[in-house]
């Protein structure tokens, strides 16, 4: 498939035809396919430095891309002069080490995007997400700093602040990765009721039992290139390529699935 | 007696009995010295002489003596009027340089060609450069200062180079992921730095700041060079009048009067800051 032959089709969430990047000398991402539908739940697995985590920095632009196209809801967001603060604000992406703002409270942390981006009243703002800490059990915390309260909550805070953005897609970077084990289930179950109220989900995850669960489709990730993909039945009962076998016979020798 | 806890505090308690004492000695053999010192009454009589100390603090005006407690006043005016100046004139530098895409290569530049030049020049003769060197340009407006506003230009030029660092510093430590945790909210490269990257770099600069103003609140005495009369000075003036150093002294006395309670609350920001990225540690 050609990459400048490829059209954008706006009932498309997400297409990525032949994105590639590296970081000095080294291909991280070689050529990598994906289309994401509205209200589809990817998920990404693979080795760690499969370029998962890159991928998903390269589809709101937080790195820049080598070669390849990108393109959102039929808009090719890597072609030059895009206003990229106007697209960010529509991908809402949560990462490992949540990056919640340490100087500002929880709801603080929550209403500066739709406060200062999106130019809503701080009345609204803060009502708004005020509903956002009560969905995710977090009232009680919302004058709380970041370092005063536990990794799972602060990683459901930061899917707070995502979702205040009101994003028409969420990316999700191994998003419990950095957790206790104690404190995996409740993100877990905050990201089930995404999925259950319809959004639009990547994620890059080592939780395969939770991938198994939620995924509408399984992405397969191997040195820089989507090597698999299918349901998520197809992936992990009857994968096709041997490095994915391989790869899948690990996490069950590891007992993680 | 027997319980640790006991047994600790009378560690304690030795250990403030043993640093007192030895404090005690310490000071008492430099007291020693000084007095027994073959010099020392005529050292005591020039530099610590309690009349002479009274007339250069209160002046004497019948004889052309300035108070050097009146002239005090003056270098903790340059002082805090400096000080505002500096904080502001260094964040436009320290901004500028972290200024984004090649087209704005030439101010970044800029920025850091000031930084250089006005570290690398010592303060002394900036003072004197500007001092003398701009009324001698003769330029309408800028020429006919009075004498301390050169004085002043000179402090904040220097110490805005050396503020602009401090500054650059801290907003290097905060770490590039909050930058894209902002960026990803839709948030511009101005927005992230106002709202996301300054407010943490400022908290970690706080101590280093406060350091770098106490040398400025003593450097205000170096504009004496340019005839100013402030605390410096006016001691000067006092002792060529009356032969006598004491009033050296008293500025001296002065200047510590405000440098030390500033080192104290430095020292104690730091370790607040340190206890405090502790606790997190422990979390």
């Amino acid at each position: 498939m050609g990459a400048a032959g490829y059209a954008a089709d706006p009932d498309l969430a997400l297409q990525l035809v032949q994105l590639r990047k590296s970081f000095e000398g080294t291909d991280v991402l070689r050529g990598v396919d994906l289309e994401v539908a509205p209200h589809e739940v990817v998920c990404l697995i693979g080795r760690s430095g499969s370029g998962k985590s890159t991928l998903l920095r390269c589809i709101n632009l937080l790195e820049p891309i080598d070669s390849g196209r990108l393109m959102f809801f039929g808009l090719e967001i890597s072609a030059e002069g895009v206003d990229l603060d106007r697209v960010r604000r529509q991908i809402g992406i949560v990462f490992q080490a949540f990056n919640l703002f340490p100087h500002m409270t929880v709801l603080q942390n929550i209403t500066l995007g739709p406060i200062r981006v999106l130019g809503k009243p701080r009345r609204q703002a803060e009502a708004e997400a005020d509903a956002l800490l009560e969905r995710f059990g977090l009232l009680d915390k919302r004058l709380d700093y970041p370092d005063r309260i536990s990794g799972g909550q602060q990683q459901r805070a930061a899917i707070a602040r995502a979702l205040a953005m009101q994003p028409r897609l969420m990316l999700l970077d191994e998003v419990t990765s950095a957790l206790d084990p104690e404190l995996v289930a409740e993100v877990l179950s905050v990201i089930r009721s995404l999925a259950a109220a319809g959004m639009t989900m990547v994620i890059a995850t080592h939780e395969m039992n939770f991938a198994r669960d939620i995924a509408s489709r399984v992405c397969f990730l191997d040195q820089g290139v989507m090597l698999e993909q299918g349901t998520p039945e197809e992936i992990f009962r009857h994968p096709q390529d041997p490095r994915t076998q391989r790869f899948l016979q690990s996490i069950v020798e590891a007992g993680r699935l | 007696m027997g319980s640790p806890r006991s047994r600790r505090r009378l560690h304690g308690r030795r250990a403030v009995v043993v640093s007192a004492a030895s404090t005690v000695v310490f000071l008492g053999a430099l007291v020693a010295l000084f007095f027994l010192a073959p010099g020392s009454a005529q050292v005591r009589r020039t530099f610590f002489n309690i009349p002479d100390a009274r007339v250069a603090l209160i002046g004497d005006p019948q004889h052309g003596i300035f108070s050097v407690g009146l002239s005090f006043l003056f270098n903790i005016e340059m002082f805090l009027i400096g000080e505002v100046l500096i904080l502001v004139l260094a964040m436009v530098i320290a901004v500028i340089r972290q200024l984004q895409g090649p087209v704005l290569f030439p101010l970044r530049l800029l920025a850091i060609a000031y930084a250089d030049f006005f570290r690398g020049v010592p303060l002394i003769l900036v003072i004197y450069a500007i001092g003398f060197g701009v009324p001698a340009l003769s330029l309408a407006g800028v020429s006919t200062q009075p004498t301390v506003v050169y004085g002043m230009a000179a402090l904040v030029l220097s110490y805005s180079a050396y503020v602009s660092e401090v500054y650059r510093a801290g907003i290097e430590s905060v770490h590039p992921s909050q930058v894209a945790a902002a960026r990803s909210l839709g948030l511009s490269h101005w927005q992230s730095m106002r709202f996301v990257v300054i407010p943490q770099a400022l908290r970690r600069v706080v101590p280093p700041l406060l350091n770098d103003f106490i040398s400025l609140q003593k450097d205000t005495a170096l504009v004496a060079v340019l005839g100013i009369i402030e605390a410096n000075r006016a001691a000067g003036i006092q002792s060529s009048t009356d032969f006598n150093y004491t009033g050296y002294t008293v500025a001296a006395v002065l200047f510590l009067v405000i440098t030390i309670p500033m080192a104290r609350f430095t020292d104690y920001l730091i370790a607040r800051d340190r206890r405090r990225r502790q606790a997190t540690l422990g979390h």
